[in-house]
């Protein structure tokens, strides 16, 4: 069973991705939409959680999100950007969806 | 592939709604269904016609309701939802003795039991909120 785990608020606001983290399984993947995506960002107290995280599992962002926080440089390395026909590619290819609110 | 999808928030206030309804145009332009649009708690108000957004903003609930008719979405609002926030159909109007309906086009008011429904049937359910 493969999970899609997306995050939809900044980790500087609530714990939303945390408990994210805390959860996924290996070879799982975490989509960050939203104000999510503030979790892609280099050089946050973040950072370093996102970058266990890829050790085992797939992390994508949403580029329209990021385009429209002006958000496109110091992205975390290894993380990939989809739009939303990634964003409904990824949906299919895990077998169940669960979002962080 | 069969999606459901849910809807948590209102338009304007939050993003979800925007999200949402851009991953279901996105779904049905790559050849997807999606079985059910459910918006329940503060999502149920996407689906009055009576917002007159400013012309140079995104107009919401027009364009949930110009999405619905092109692809025939079945485009559900929950009743007990529906009720506390005011969004009324005909049917509502007369069982609540209101003056008004408010319900935009492509719109439908029922029950839960059509979330249930959705997650049963479709392949995947994604949820949209806050």
């Amino acid at each position: 069973m493969s999970m899609l785990h997306t995050v939809n608020k900044s980790p500087f606001n609530n714990d939303a991705l945390s408990k994210c983290l805390q959860c996924a399984q290996p070879g799982s993947s975490i989509l960050f939409i939203e104000d999510g995506v503030y979790a892609s960002r280099e050089g946050t107290t973040f950072t370093d959680s996102v970058k266990e995280a890829l050790k085992d599992k797939q992390v994508y962002v949403l580029q329209p999100d990021l385009d429209a926080r002006g958000m496109n440089s110091s992205l975390i390395d290894g993380i990939k950007t989809v739009d939303y026909s990634g964003f409904v590619d990824l949906t299919t290819e895990h077998d169940s969806v669960q979002s962080w609110l | 592939m069969k999606f459901g999808i849910l809807v948590n928030e209102g338009p304007y206030q939050h993003q979800a709604s925007d999200t949402a309804y851009n991953f279901v145009k996105s779904a049905l332009e790559k050849g997807h269904e999606i079985y059910r649009v459910f918006f329940y708690h503060d999502g149920v108000n996407n689906g009055t016609r009576l917002t007159s957004p400013p012309q140079d903003d995104r107009n919401v609930v027009d364009r949930w309701s110009a999405l619905a008719k092109e692809n025939d979405l079945d485009m559900v609002i929950c009743v007990a939802a529906a009720q506390r926030r005011g969004i009324v159909d005909q049917g509502e109007m007369e069982r609540n003795g209101k003056d008004a309906s408010n319900i935009a086009e492509g719109f439908r008011i029922s029950g839960l039991g059509q979330l249930v429904e959705a997650g049963i049937q479709s392949d995947r359910l994604v949820v949209f909120g806050d």
